[in-house]
């Protein structure tokens, strides 16, 4: 699988790098508004994530916040 | 299994840091962490049991390059849970976690360095991390690599003979992109390997005994020394027409203990003023899993199997949550050290639904109902997240 996914990867990379960024640094105002992060405090969005992590069996992908909670 | 499963993350890994170090060609104007100190105090309760305590997170820069963290954190924990108190009395128990983190930005990339501690009377649990954030593509993509090895004690509070240890490794990539001038999308990616002691020391099976007379009795449990679990994860942020954002996410989760598990959540913020001064948000989230392979609310007899489990995480359930939060800004003349500072509560509201968990503490005094014909548990949860952050 990965024999294959990742030479797909690579060439979207390549072809990628030649592409110009379709979205201006100066049209992502929207953007740039604080209510547009995927978490916008992370102290709050990790105790969370603690909180299912210690009570379902499902772990990880979290994003940004994620990383495990070091408890049983 | 372990091997093959390090193995193949290894690779990929590899694989990642080569693409990620090739590509830096449209490499963004990286940024620090932003300064900040929050103080919260959080709380769960449900299901008989309450743990609340502090967490407190500093986050300061030092120059243009180098960002410090520190979060201090503790659970304290009181009652008693259903299989706590179907075999045993209630308890209390504390932990406190420390967590020290360095970011440092050389030249358009961002490297972390992090480690935890986490301290109870029956566990000790310290962890290292590394990870690598890239920017690329003008800035419309950002690629978050991270690594981390756990290294667990575990004791028991009753036998000063018991102790075992468990190691943990955690490989993700996140690949965030801008896709319009309105959304956001993220793509995560992780494996997590575990080795060791994975089970509770103090959990118990039951399985049916004709010798006594409520019908059965029970005995520890036993889990498998390893698990490996993959999980993926996409995200979309988008921009609605007027000032609000919502957000979506799904979640895939396998792991070698034949679990599968899915979620979805949902999450609107509305802000009331230009200023920020009030932010509004809501939530639902739907979590859903099978139990693993070696779960069984009743096994038949004892020592039925090699490994057995009657962890109710590891059952077939449902997980709904609903959320609500505020956010609110103070204004100037009551701001702190002549910075932003916003106060923030949150509630969430979370019930659990088992399917094959059964609820043994209907036996009481009665031994009128037969093992296995309980009913099946659920129980509700409240999650309080109330907390001051300080914009430094």
């Amino acid at each position: 699988m990965l024999r294959y996914l990742l030479p797909l990867l690579a060439v979207s990379l390549f072809s990628g790098c030649t592409v110009t960024p379709w979205v201006a640094p100066y049209e992502r105002q929207y953007l740039a508004d604080p209510i547009m992060g995927f978490e916008r405090d992370p102290v709050a969005a990790s105790y969370m994530n603690h909180v299912y992590e210690a009570r379902e069996a499902a772990r990880g992908a979290e994003g940004g916040s994620g990383g495990g909670c070091g408890c049983n | 299994m372990v091997v093959e499963a390090d193995v193949v993350v290894t690779k990929l890994l590899r694989y990642c840091l080569a693409l990620g170090l090739i590509f830096p060609i449209y490499a963004s104007a990286a940024v620090l962490p932003e300064e900040r100190a929050d103080n919260l105090y959080h709380a769960y309760s449900g299901g008989g049991v309450t743990i609340d305590g502090p967490s407190v997170l500093i986050r300061k820069n030092i120059g243009n390059n180098v960002s410090f963290s520190a979060n201090y954190y503790v659970d304290m924990i009181s009652g008693a849970s259903i299989d706590v108190e179907a075999t045993a009395s209630e308890y209390t128990e504390r932990r406190d976690q420390y967590s020290l983190g360095v970011d440092y930005l050389v030249d358009k990339t961002t490297i972390n360095f992090g480690y935890t501690n986490s301290s109870e009377s029956d566990y000790e649990a310290q962890t290292v991390g590394f990870g690598i954030s890239q920017g690329f593509f003008g800035d419309l993509s950002t690629i978050d690599l991270r690594v981390s090895y756990g290294s667990d004690e575990v004791f028991r509070n009753d036998d000063e003979y018991f102790s075992d240890e468990a190691q943990h490794r955690r490989y993700g990539v996140s690949w965030n992109q801008i896709l319009t001038q309105k959304l956001i999308a993220e793509l995560s990616v992780e494996t997590v390997t575990d080795e060791g002691y994975l089970n509770n020391p103090y959990r118990t099976v039951r399985f049916l005994d004709p010798t006594v007379s409520q019908g059965f009795s029970y005995q520890p449990e036993n889990y498998p020394r390893t698990r490996n679990s993959d999980a993926a994860a996409i995200r979309l942020k988008y921009r609605l027409p007027y000032r609000a954002s919502i957000k979506g996410e799904y979640r895939r989760y396998a792991d070698s203990w034949g679990i599968t598990a899915d979620n979805v959540e949902f999450r609107y913020t509305h802000p009331l003023e230009e200023q920020d001064e009030w932010i509004l948000e809501g939530k639902i989230r739907y979590y859903q899993q099978t139990s693993a392979d070696f779960y069984s609310d009743l096994f038949p007899y004892s020592n039925a199997t090699n490994f057995r489990a009657r962890d109710k995480e590891l059952s077939n359930y449902t997980t709904l949550a609903l959320g609500v939060g505020v956010s609110y800004e103070l204004p100037q003349r009551w701001s702190l050290l002549n910075r932003r500072n916003t106060i923030n509560l949150y509630w969430d509201h979370i019930l659990f639904d088992y399917e094959d968990f059964l609820d043994v503490t209907v036996h009481g005094d009665s031994t009128a109902i037969t093992p296995g014909s309980e009913p099946a548990y659920s129980f509700s949860a409240n999650v309080i997240r109330l907390f001051w952050t300080v914009r430094i």
